[in-house]
């Protein structure tokens, strides 16, 4: 395998951001990161990006995403109907081909232009579950209630995860859901969606973000401290949730043992967790002990633009590594009814 | 090209129609898939990863459908990853799925394409107007014929050289008994007397709308050697895009068709490509596409696609055979028309292609895709002996 690392990042979020389009959203974080990463735009061999057509309500949203990309000479170029860490991951695979050497990623969805919950709905069998429209919310829910009826984990533990993320998020700038809140605070709070509170549920988000990744020599020539990708996967779980354990996450687990996870020693880590009973299930899965920090940049409860949000969380790790505060994280990103399909990846400094 | 010599090992499709009202999209798909691993020789569990490609959710109006899939194609506790790519992505998809081989990451990778355009309407799929921007057409063919008219006001082509496409493929489909349509009284005066859609093309210029998929099994090169049947090798890859619009863009002969064949050609050792390959699986949605992209690929001079058509040379006993499957103009299940060009280019260097083989002589064959508005590009080369 080729050593690859992620050489820069940018991204940008807003709540129900009426001005921009996605082109318009698209076209900062591209020409940040392409800057940051010292390659001209021409010099960058891949580009690939993730979307979701519904999100925008017609056909081929990635098509416009061309005209803020920089398509011209014709590029090589590819889209994945996927969060755009998976784009990353084959960005990544193109690389191992030896046919490039670098790649630009980027992510991008305005999920405040419908009622996202309820349009994700339509991920469901669309014979049996579907027609029964339960909203991402409503199946989160119940993946929460079975965590809890474990009797491990209580709704204290869960406000505990909601109130650490919106302290961390603070710090960040991107974050569109932040405060000075305990534990007390929030168990005080209603109960919106039994037994999650609007705390303990990811914040509707618009926003982009991209990546540069690039081979060893293009990486260290252009990058001081680059974030090396040790190790990549991402694993899929049955769809239908009652053949599932909701307590656990089988696919997690096992992208974690084949990235190189479970060994652990990471100083942080970015889980792409929607509800906070996500952290806590995908917190076991991958063996993260007290050692490990987890969402410091206030994750996705802080910001959660759907098709960039498990993007970002790739981003956050490589930007603390690139500034020298962490040596090891891990990141990881979701998609899919109750963390139905996983991505983990393992990323260093030198 | 990567470092694994890689190959198609197995191909399944489903037989192509209007509405399949006997499977959900999970039976059509896994059909499909259970054919390619039979012909692989393998199962769901010999298989380390599924691709799957598919044009727009709204086509069936499931959003992100290889979710749902994931326990029908086998893939769980499996990598899955779905393609999108505009028109070019059953292409794209099989490229996708070949690079993961490639690269060294996997042997065996399933890949799987597919529409069920029965479910929704594809065309008013197409015609949704996106928030902030401007209604453009209504429909591919809308957009696409314009484009066929400045290519005949550019070449001065005969105004019937689209029918001799149109009655050429459908013919060439009754050889094929997976293709959607089988006409086999159709001739030239038919479709000139079919009803017009969008000038020039009348409706038998036009593909059909059909549900179906289609499934490759791709494997690195030991596990291809050991495969039961014969192996399709993949001498090259490539894709190209470009923006959709922007002033002084050739729309009729895109730069990106031109350097996609380019990338492909030089991979594949490719210099003359009309006696190179032994015929073309080439993505025609509308006949005029073909003298198009004979233009395009390099097949001959700009101005001469036509002549070729003309002459017969692309008709399955010409000197080189373009879509003797039946083409996009006989099976259109959308997601999969690329994939179903890649795969009937591989069966053909793997002799496998029934009663539409053509002879060998070079061995290695064409598959081509294109997508958007003439704007996504994918292609490979395979053959039937392994790349140097």
């Amino acid at each position: 395998m080729r050593d690859v690392a992620v050489i820069s990042f940018a991204q940008r979020t807003a709540v129900k951001d009426r001005e921009r389009n996605e082109v318009e959203f698209i076209i900062p974080v591209v020409q940040e990161a392409v800057a940051a990463s010292g390659l001209a735009r021409h010099d960058i061999d891949f580009t690939i990006s993730g979307s979701c057509d519904y999100l925008s309500g017609g056909p081929f949203t990635f098509v416009q995403g061309l005209d803020a990309a920089g398509a011209w000479p014709p590029i090589k170029e590819s889209h994945v109907e996927m969060d755009a860490a998976w784009a990353l991951y084959e960005a990544w695979v193109a690389i191992q081909t030896g046919e490039v050497d670098s790649a630009l990623i980027y992510g991008f969805g305005k999920s405040s232009l419908t009622d996202v919950h309820q349009l994700i709905t339509l991920q469901t069998d669309p014979y049996t579950v579907a027609p029964l429209w339960p909203s991402m919310v409503d199946l989160a829910a119940l993946q929460a209630s079975a965590l809890l009826a474990e009797g491990d984990v209580t709704e204290a533990d869960l406000a505990a995860v909601a109130a650490r993320s919106r302290r961390d998020a603070r710090d960040n700038p991107y974050a569109v859901v932040s405060e000075d809140v305990d534990v007390a605070a929030l168990l005080a709070r209603p109960v919106t969606h039994a037994p999650l509170r609007d705390a303990d549920i990811a914040p509707v988000t618009d926003g982009s973000a991209a990546i540069v990744i690039a081979a060893a020599d293009v990486a260290r020539a252009q990058c001081e401290r680059p974030a090396w990708i040790r190790g990549i996967d991402h694993r899929i779980d049955a769809p239908h949730i009652g053949v599932r354990d909701l307590t656990a996450s089988a696919s997690t687990q096992r992208a974690g043992e084949e990235a190189g996870a479970l060994q652990g020693g990471f100083d942080a880590a970015e889980l792409h967790a929607q509800f906070s009973h996500d952290e806590v299930i995908l917190a076991r899965a991958l063996g993260l002990d007290a050692g490990t920090r987890i969402n410091p940049s206030g994750g996705a409860l802080g910001a959660n633009p759907m098709m960039a949000s498990g993007l970002i969380r790739i981003g956050e790790i490589f930007r603390r590594i690139n500034a020298g505060e962490i040596g090891r994280g891990l990141a990881h990103a979701t998609q899919g009814p109750c963390l139905q399909q996983n991505l983990v990846c393992v990323m260093e400094g030198e | 090209m990567g470092s694994v010599r890689t190959a198609v090992i197995g191909v399944g499709q489903t037989r192509h129609v209007s509405a399949r009202h006997d499977v959900s999209i999970a039976g059509l798909v896994r059909e499909a898939a259970l054919e390619a691993l039979d012909d692989a020789g393998m199962d769901f569990g010999d298989i380390d990863a599924v691709v799957v490609g598919k044009a727009p959710d709204t086509f069936e109006g499931v959003l992100m459908p290889e979710l749902y899939l994931a326990d029908a194609l086998g893939a769980v506790g499996k990598p899955l990853l779905r393609v999108h790519t505009a028109g070019s992505v059953g292409g794209s998809t099989a490229i996708v799925a070949a690079k993961l081989v490639m690269s060294g990451v996997h042997k065996r990778v399933l890949t799987v394409s597919f529409e069920k355009q029965s479910e929704s309407n594809a065309t008013w799929g197409l015609s949704v107007q996106m928030p902030f921007s401007a209604p453009l057409v209504a429909g591919a063919g809308g957009y696409f014929a314009p484009l066929i008219r400045a290519y005949i006001a550019r070449s001065g082509a005969p105004r019937n050289i689209g029918h001799l496409v149109a009655v050429k493929d459908r013919l060439a489909a009754l050889r094929n008994p997976k293709a959607h349509l089988h006409l086999p009284d159709i001739d030239l005066a038919t479709v000139e007397e079919s009803f017009l859609l969008w000038d020039p093309l009348r409706y038998l210029d036009t593909c059909p709308s059909s549900d179906g998929a289609m499934a490759l099994v791709i494997g690195a090169e030991d596990v291809a050697d050991a495969a039961p049947g014969p192996a399709a090798w993949i001498h090259g890859t490539a894709m190209r895009s470009e923006p959709t619009m922007f002033a002084g863009r050739d729309q009729v002969n895109p730069q990106a068709g031109k350097d996609c064949a380019a990338d492909v050609y030089a991979q594949a050792g490719i210099t003359n490509p009309r006696e190179d390959f032994d015929c073309a699986e080439v993505y025609v949605p509308f006949s005029w596409y073909e003298p198009m992209w004979l233009e395009n690929l390099g097949f001959c001079a700009e101005g001469d696609g036509w002549k070729l058509t003309q002459a017969g040379a692309t008709a399955p006993d010409g000197d080189i055979p373009w879509n003797p499957s039946g083409g996009v103009l006989s099976s259109n299940p959308i997601g999969a028309s690329g994939m179903i060009r890649f795969g009937e280019a591989a069966q053909q260097v793997r002799e496998r292609a029934g009663d539409f083989q053509v002879p060998l002589q070079t061995g290695k064959a064409l598959g081509h895709a294109y997508g958007g508005g003439s704007q996504f590009f994918s292609m490979w080369v395979v053959g039937n002996q392994k790349p140097s």
